[in-house]
């Protein structure tokens, strides 16, 4: 029976198809809005969520506090209060992973004709591990090197291109200020940080060489910031609590006074960008929603005309025996297919602008089998929703009245 | 009480029905204490000018309508408190209806056309396809199967109704003007049909017309004038007002 109504139903539409294309133009445009939107702020979440981890998690960030010199006061991590003694100590804290000690500053890098101004960052090991940075080709600097203050240089990718472009670093000898340093090594790519930056555009070396023979820091021992990485994402405030009294102790503040160290969680701060992502892709998904209650109106639209249109048609299927069920079925159904064919065509049209989008505006567009899954959901339940009250209007009808009608 | 006073053999029976619909104007009757058994087999005619109420009535046996009093037995089973539901099973199985306007689908198959009361049967297509088929041959128009309705002329349709109004073997066939828009020679043609149905198959048939040629096929006549009934019985011996006029 519901074979044969189906069949009415096809029948049905197949016989005025500007109607039925009309009738599913607005759920085609709702449904195509809703993926091309989701595949958009998926796109946008993944990037971002690909920029945090490429960050590495768990992090906190420790600055030195500002100096002072003569009332003029310098922005945070002027001071060289923060050495690589404390960072030991605070690798030593039972909920901290790791701890890095960076010493950084910009120098020109140069290479036989090429030359490129690029971040210099002084390291340890355990930076490797912090940042969760893999070395693409040759080995990581150790330990030995930062005793023995080695005059070696790792590569970021960019810096390979820019100064090697097709031809392998390893074992060349580049010129940092002046002096030769050996490539041992080039780091993975990593792309842009959440905030923008290109990680890829720096150069490694032994801490130990960039605080003394690179940047000649003003004590030997002191750094310009400490990467600090948790065991997990529960301990992230009680290790903020235990580095604070940590470095507190170390550097002998008395109570109440201001520290002169400043600690700031990196990844709160990219949690924030992830939400305000979310909240975006969330926002793209309503306003297309709308649209897609649109077309179901469209729907209603449609099918109350067509309900007076055929109203002579529906009794004579009364008159041979058509019960009020059997006529609400076969207008339901028909919204139902309409709908359903209006949302398959939607899901192709979305998907295809989504990588019309992602080609020619060259961002990242995810459309996942959920969006598609829940716009073909929606669309249907709208087309059942708003096809309803048609097709009980067309099942109340007297059956003498609609055969009279003209 | 009341089964006793039903004949089982009576496919119609109508006792003291009364119609009258609500116009701006006040009630107005259109059927005022009509009384009427058909017995199966019977080839009836109902007669009468514009408004006098025959068509009322037809649609009240069709159970397309309902008297506003009175009551009203289809073979045997009383209508008046049947739900929407239960009228639209009689209308399926006992009532074939043939109206003056044809009233094909439109965009269908004469075939599809003929099996739509079997579809709402519940019988599975391949057996509607075939009964319709079937009914199609009965009429004449086997050939004409996948045609639509506006390829074929209006007593080809008219044919194609009455197919359809044999598809599930009713009791009762119900024709309103069915020669009304057709042209005489064509409209004896169906009439011939009818009476062939009525005498093969015992099948009862009521007819309205307002034509007395059309009327001279059945065996019995019903004249209604301003919603009574004023003349029942055998056709030949009806004598209609004007002819009395000459007299």
């Amino acid at each position: 029976m519901i074979f044969s109504l189906l069949r009415e139903a096809l029948r049905a539409m197949a016989s005025n198809r500007m109607r039925t294309f009309l009738t599913m133009l607005g759920l085609v445009i709702g449904v195509g809005a809703v993926v091309l939107m989701l595949a958009i702020g998926q796109g946008a979440q993944t990037l971002v969520k690909q920029a945090i981890e490429s960050l590495g998690s768990n992090l906190f960030i420790v600055f030195p506090g500002s100096s002072s010199a003569g009332g003029v006061r310098s922005g945070s991590g002027g001071a060289s209060t923060l050495t690589v003694f404390d960072a030991q100590a605070i690798a030593e804290l039972p909920s901290v992973a790791g701890a890095a000690p960076l010493y950084s500053g910009s120098a020109q890098v140069v290479y036989a004709g090429a030359n490129w101004n690029t971040r210099i960052t002084g390291v340890t090991p355990s930076y490797f591990e912090v940042r969760g940075w893999r070395v693409e080709q040759g080995y990581a600097l150790a330990d030995g090197d930062v005793r023995a203050m080695a005059r070696i240089a790792m590569l970021g990718q960019t810096v390979v291109r820019q100064l090697f472009g097709d031809e392998s670093p390893v074992g060349k000898t580049i010129r940092i200020k002046n002096a030769p340093y050996t490539v041992v090594g080039t780091l993975a790519a990593k792309g842009q940080s959440y905030d923008g930056n290109d990680q890829d555009d720096t150069v490694l070396v032994p801490l130990t060489t960039a605080q003394r023979k690179l940047f000649g820091a003003s004590f030997p021992d002191s750094v310009r910031y400490i990467l600090v990485q948790t065991h997990s994402d529960a301990v992230m405030e009680s290790a903020e609590r235990s580095m604070t009294a940590l470095l507190r102790e170390r550097h002998r503040l008395p109570p109440g006074t201001e520290p002169d160290f400043m600690i700031r969680n990196l990844s709160a701060a990219a949690d924030v960008q992830a939400q305000t992502t979310e909240v975006m892709s969330i926002m793209l998904g309503a306003v297309a929603s709308i649209s897609l209650v649109v077309g179901g109106i469209g729907i209603m639209n449609i099918m109350l005309v067509s309900v007076t249109e055929r109203t002579r048609e529906i009794g004579i299927r009364m008159a041979v025996g058509a019960r009020r069920t059997d006529v609400l079925l076969q207008f339901l159904l028909e919204a139902l297919v309409v709908s359903v064919l209006g949302c398959l065509i939607g899901v192709v049209l979305g998907v295809g602008c989504a990588y019309l989008v992602a080609q020619t505006a060259g961002t990242v567009v995810v459309v996942t089998l959920t969006s598609v899954l829940l716009a073909f959901l929606v669309a249907a339940a709208v087309g059942v929703f708003f096809g309803f009250y048609p097709a009980r209007k067309a099942s109340l009808l007297k059956p003498i009245e609609a055969l009279r009608y003209q | 009480m009341a089964a006793t006073d039903t004949p089982t053999h009576a496919v119609v029976r109508v006792q003291g029905v009364h119609k009258q619909y609500e116009t701006d104007a006040g009630p107005q009757p259109v059927l005022q204490d009509v009384s009427l058994s058909v017995t199966q087999g019977e080839f009836v005619a109902l007669m009468g000018p514009s408004g006098s109420g025959k068509t009322t009535l037809m649609n009240i046996l069709g159970c397309l309508d309902t008297p506003t009093a009175g009551r009203y037995w289809l073979d045997g089973q009383d209508t008046t408190a049947l739900d929407s539901d239960r009228l639209a099973r009689l209308r399926n199985r006992f009532i074939g209806f043939v109206f003056q306007g044809f009233n094909l689908l439109a965009r269908v198959s004469l075939l599809d056309n003929v099996a739509l009361p079997l579809l709402y049967a519940g019988v599975g297509r391949a057996q509607r396809r075939a009964r319709a088929a079937q009914l199609l041959k009965r009429v004449g128009l086997e050939r004409y199967a996948d045609y639509m309705p506006n390829q074929i002329s209006g007593g080809q349709q008219q044919r194609v109704a009455i197919a359809r109004a044999l598809a599930n073997t009713p009791k009762l066939l119900l024709a309103d003007e069915p020669t009304g828009n057709l042209d005489s020679h064509t409209g004896r043609d169906i009439m011939v049909l009818f009476g062939e149905l009525n005498r093969e198959a015992q099948l009862t048939v009521i007819l309205v017309t307002h034509e007395q040629d059309i009327a001279r096929f059945a065996n019995r006549l019903v004249n209604f004038i301003d919603g009574r009934i004023a003349y029942d019985g055998p056709t030949q011996e009806y004598v209609p007002h004007s002819e009395l006029a000459h007299t």
